[in-house]
């Protein structure tokens, strides 16, 4: 077990410091958040210094590196105000997917572009009617000619706003079970008949949309994988989901350690209050759990090792933390806490916003109850749910509002 | 960087947990629960020496093999899964730790190499009654080279050869015998043998510094990480026995297991163990480099392992149901183990409070 860097980390440390420190100055730093166009450009600054797509081969665009050395330059970026989140989805699940699946053509026309941060995508498979249930899919695919005509819903789709492409999953047989007649494509989100509206969240802003397809007729050539055999496919793209939403960001214990030691308690500061205190060591203990599981993660990696579900514990328990972190500095106000407005709350606004936002956290990308159920089941070997639809014909199943 | 067992530690792991599996049933620590005039398994306890075990972390010059600490939480790490009822942590955690930290080279040549032979069993004495240990709370004191004070409980004090003895003015060496007298306590983990000791000018030797409480929370540091794999072991075998009682046992015509109350209450505890173990290797690894880290790192190990232990030992009983609760079960032995490692250097709450006393002193530094 060794915590440091060894020889060649140290140096693919320094060297990525040195480049970040020459490149971010030239970029203009500080665009966090929300600056799609300096994010784009520090996006193709970074596929030019090899830096994009550390772990993905330089004949697509990436960097031919390690997942530690990925991790490395991670770490190192952090320390600057740059977002990379506006390609996270795209980077870290579809594009995958359609390198897996996709023809030659198909892949040569959009890796690069995606790698560069010219071209941005978005993963289309929650519907109303299915959240959890995800294969419950109904938007429907019908075939017509070459080509296939879709209607139906998606919602929860991440960045669909400002997307430029999207990989989505369809029902193309409702006459067989339900994860059978599933298939996966890519399309254009520009396409006509695609109607993307903003979906308003409890918490006040719109990161999600609801896209509408009525009559999009894409080509059978933008298929990834069989017909009837996208719920493999979506499987593919769901295990890199796992790894691309790792950590959850907003506040922690060295935020609320921060606030405490300002903060009025009962008597005196409340970092005095013992309650308090063993609280605060417990978030400890937990932050520093997930932080070096995921160094765990990262050594299996570099061994060649198929990572376990470290991530579904790491959402399940960031999620949970960063609710009960927000909440704990609201209430510490007292009668005050209940104030949100930025100017006059800690740390501008930013508990209130994470008590606002964790309930979100707690439901994307599998929620608390689902992750618990993969780790049971994947994990530890016990049964699965029983499913009363398992041997139905899809358009046979019972349906509620 | 490398987080994770090499294969070598593995190699050496695996060893540990056929040995233990073959000399360290549950039948061996229910052995020592039953019978009260049973303080350690005493076959055990030499055959654990034979294997080299006590004297993994202690160097060459000194009788040990000088493995390394890493490979000591390797072999913590199976002794708690067996839950194995000798005094090795009493021996080797907190004693031997001790010598290495604070002995003359004299202390060092006259002990180690006779506790990484088997043939001295230590005991760390610092409780002298209800509550966190502090300054205010030690009576015991030295005059003219004689200890006297009371100190309770102490694990292993009983059976103990040497003891380290906290008084007023820093840790003292104190042989069993002459002004050492031991009453045996009732505890919740009579598989740990645990005394009252009373010292009346008992002959001492110092060990180390003037500061004990200092010199006292830094074996503590220490030997919370290499406890932290036991309570790892142990928190790891009680998910084990969970999950195949869960398979194993149908209710409403189908297996337990299959039903969301307890999937959830078994992944919770999965999420506990892997945060607990990422915590521990990150102690081990501090501990193992001397590193500066090791106070917080300490503490996080500890308080992450002690909660993850509490949680499977009382969630796997409840798995259980009706037979979980009864003297057969193995359910116990784990409930009571996990009582036992989570106090016998401190309480969770206690380290808890340590914690951010650390997290204060890295901000103000």
């Amino acid at each position: 077990m060794d915590f440091k860097d060894s020889d060649a980390e140290a140096t693919y440390r320094a060297a990525a410091r040195d480049w970040l420190d020459a490149n971010i100055a030239e970029h203009d730093a500080g665009h966090y958040p929300d600056d799609m166009a300096k994010a784009k450009a520090w996006q193709a600054r970074k596929a030019a210094g090899g830096y994009a797509c550390i772990t993905w081969p330089q004949e697509w665009g990436g960097g031919g590196g390690t997942p530690i050395e990925s991790v490395i330059f991670g770490q190192e970026e952090a320390r600057h105000a740059v977002d990379g989140s506006y390609f996270t989805i795209g980077l870290g699940m579809c594009v995958p997917t359609v390198m897996a699946y996709a023809d030659d053509a198909t892949k040569h026309r959009f890796v690069g572009p995606a790698v560069r941060g010219d071209e941005i995508w978005s993963q289309l498979f929650s519907e109303p009617a299915g959240g959890s249930d995800v294969a419950a899919i109904r938007t429907r695919a019908v075939r017509d000619g070459d080509d296939w005509v879709i209607n139906g819903q998606k919602v929860w789709t991440s960045g669909a706003h400002y997307s430029d492409y999207g990989i989505v999953l369809v029902r193309t047989n409702p006459d067989v079970p339900k994860h059978q007649g599933l298939t996966m494509f890519w399309l254009d989100l520009k396409a006509p008949g695609i109607d993307i509206r903003p979906i308003h969240q409890m918490s006040g802003g719109s990161s999600f949309n609801e896209v509408w397809f009525e009559d999009v007729r894409i080509s059978d050539a933008q298929r990834l994988g069989p017909i009837d055999g996208g719920w493999k496919v979506a499987l593919f793209t769901l295990m890199n989901e796992r790894l691309a939403i790792g950590t959850s960001g907003g506040v922690g214990p060295a935020d609320i350690l921060a606030f405490a030691a300002q903060a009025n308690g009962t008597d005196g500061p409340l970092l005095k209050d013992a309650a308090f205190r063993q609280t605060l060591a417990d978030w400890w203990v937990q932050s520093e759990g997930l932080r070096n599981t995921r160094m765990r993660t990262i050594t299996a990696l570099s061994k060649g090792q198929v990572p376990g579900p470290e991530s579904s514990i790491g959402k399940i328990v960031a999620a949970n933390q960063l609710q009960a972190i927000g909440n704990t500095a609201v209430e510490a106000g007292d009668q005050y806490g209940i104030i949100s407005d930025p100017a006059l709350t800690p740390l501008k606004g930013a508990f209130h916003a994470a008590t606002m936002w964790a309930p979100g956290l707690r439901i994307a990308g599998g929620t608390d109850e689902i992750l618990k159920n993969i780790i049971a089941e994947r994990v530890l070997g016990l049964p699965g749910e029983i499913r009363v639809d398992k041997d139905q014909a899809f358009r046979d199943l019972p349906v509620g509002a | 960087m490398n987080f994770d067992y090499s294969d070598d530690q593995k190699f050496l792991k695996d060893e540990a947990r056929k040995f233990l599996t073959a000399h360290c049933g549950s039948d061996r620590v229910r052995a020592v629960l039953d019978d009260p005039a049973k303080a350690y398994d005493v076959d055990l306890w030499r055959a654990v020496g034979a294997q080299g075990w006590l004297g993994a972390a202690i160097p060459e010059e000194f009788g040990g093999l000088a493995l390394g600490h890493i490979e000591l939480c390797a072999i913590a790490e199976e002794l708690g899964r067996a839950c194995a009822p000798i005094p090795f942590a009493s021996t080797v955690y907190f004693v031997a730790e001790a010598l290495m930290l604070y002995g003359s080279d004299a202390q060092k040549v006259r002990w180690l190499p006779r506790i990484a032979a088997g043939d001295v069993i230590g005991a760390f004495a610092t409780s002298e009654g209800a509550g966190p240990v502090t300054a205010r709370s030690i009576r015991t004191s030295v005059s003219a080279g004689k200890l006297t004070g009371e100190k309770i409980p102490v694990t292993d004090g009983d059976v103990a050869d040497l003891i380290v003895v906290l008084a007023r003015d820093g840790l003292y060496l104190v042989e069993n015998g002459a002004g050492v007298t031991a009453e045996v306590l009732e505890t919740l983990d009579p598989t740990r043998s645990a005394a009252r000791l009373t010292f009346t000018d008992a002959p001492c030797e110092k060990l180390g510094t003037d500061d004990g409480i200092a010199a006292m929370q830094a074996v503590f540091d220490r030997a919370a990480v290499l406890l932290a794999f036991e309570q790892l072991g142990g928190a790891d075998r009680c998910l084990e026995m969970a999950k195949g009682y869960a398979l194993d046992r149908y209710a409403f015509g189908r297996q337990i297991g299959g039903y969301q109350a307890i999937k959830h209450k078994l992944a919770d505890m999965y999420v506990k163990n892997e945060l607990a173990r990422s915590n521990a290797y990150y102690g081990a690894w501090a501990l193992n480099a001397g590193a500066a880290e090791l106070p917080l790192a300490a503490a996080t190990a500890r308080v992450a392992a002690s909660d993850a232990y509490w949680f499977a030992s009382k969630e796997n009983i409840q798995t259980h149901g009706g037979m979980g609760f009864t003297w057969e079960s193995d359910c116990h032995l784990y409930y009571r183990r996990s009582r036992q490692l989570a106090l016998v250097a401190g309480s969770p709450a206690a380290w808890r409070e340590r914690l951010v006393g650390q997290l204060e002193m890295r901000n103000a530094a």
